[in-house]
């Protein structure tokens, strides 16, 4: 059904849904994060889940403290490279469909430690990110602007055909691998099949 | 089809008849109905929640999802470790003295007020605590090795 003719319809009261629209709306709005938090965003994540900022308007509000009942990860904090292979652990733990918001400047290049010897650059580089926020650290309306971001994409996200969601297609990886310790550094430094930046070429 | 006549009766001229004594039906039974009811309402979003999973779940598991869950670290070792017993023994002789302070406080509150038969009763008492710490100390259960 064309998207003019179910507007018509629901001008004259009647409302017409397919099972996607009503799978990807009952999804949206029940986003069960992981109670994950790494270094000082984890105080804005913690404010934005409490009274004031009530993260619980957007059905978010139940933080699983176990990666087998939660959806999305929050990384929220500094990764450092000896919480890396955790983090990716975790991830890797979580059932599908699973999502991940890299919030503050550390969790999406490394903030203001990007040039220390034991911080990751970026969680970006061994799991794929949904939302990135910047800020140092976001304040709870930037969180809560990502859980919106989040939800138009999954309320967006197609289960069936050539395009669909990630977890709907069998062939697309559900766990990443995790990095090792190596002599110097993770090993491997990030993961090419997710972290793919982008090449300044000069002509 | 008296039980119908009966309750259409109570229905309509209920204040002339004694509503209990006529009722063909008993609170037992409602229960029963309510009871599957609850059961119905607690198990069916279960089985639905179920069915749901088997059709259209991405199953994608893994040798890491699988995993043991522990904070997100491998897990080392068995679960099936062995404790040494000391502290076991060692907290049931810390119950010798716990008791006996529970008891000795009352006792030496209401001293001055009892009769020969209590004061050998509590002396008995505290003899076979004694005793028990003598045993134990005697078994070489207070040197922590």
């Amino acid at each position: 059904m064309d998207e003019g003719l179910r507007s018509e319809l629901q001008k004259q009261g009647i409302f017409v849904v397919t099972l996607e629209q009503l799978y990807n709306w009952g999804r949206k709005n029940s986003v069960w994060p992981l109670s994950f938090g790494l270094a000082c965003c984890a105080i804005e994540m913690i404010a934005a889940s409490m009274a004031r900022w009530d993260l619980a308007r957007f059905g978010a509000e139940v933080f699983r403290p176990s990666p087998r009942q939660a959806d999305l990860m929050i990384v929220a904090g500094t990764v450092t490279k000896k919480m890396a292979p955790q983090v990716v652990r975790l991830y890797n733990q979580m059932p599908e469909p699973k999502y991940v918001i890299a919030m503050g400047a550390c969790a999406i290049s490394g903030g203001p430690f990007k040039q220390g010897y034991n911080v990751l650059k970026g969680i970006d580089r061994y799991i794929p990110v949904d939302v990135h926020i910047p800020g140092c650290p976001p304040r709870p309306e930037a969180l809560i602007h990502a859980f919106m971001t989040l939800q138009k994409k999954i309320d967006e996200q197609k289960l069936t055909g050539p395009d669909r969601a990630r977890h709907c297609d069998p062939n697309e990886p559900s766990e990443f691998p995790v990095p090792q310790f190596g002599e110097h550094d993770l090993v491997p430094p990030s993961n090419p099949s997710v972290w793919k930046p982008a090449v300044v070429a000069r002509g | 089809m008296t039980s119908r006549t009966t309750w259409a009766c109570a229905a309509t001229c209920h204040t002339t008849i004694d509503p209990v004594m006529e009722a063909p039906y008993s609170v037992g039974q409602f229960l029963v109905v309510f009871l599957i009811a609850a059961a119905g309402f607690a198990i069916g979003p279960l089985v639905l929640a179920w069915l749901w999973a088997r059709k259209f779940s991405p199953q994608k598991p893994g040798p890491t999802k699988n995993a043991t869950y522990e904070c997100g670290l491998e897990s080392k070792g068995d679960a099936w470790v062995q404790f040494r017993s000391e502290y076991y023994l060692y907290g049931i002789i810390f119950l010798i003295f716990d008791v006996e302070t529970i008891f000795l406080l009352p006792f030496a509150v209401a001293f001055g007020g009892l009769s020969v038969g209590a004061f050998l009763a509590m002396m008995i008492f505290l003899l076979l605590l004694a005793e028990g710490l003598v045993w134990a100390w005697k078994k070489g259960v207070l040197t922590w090795k």
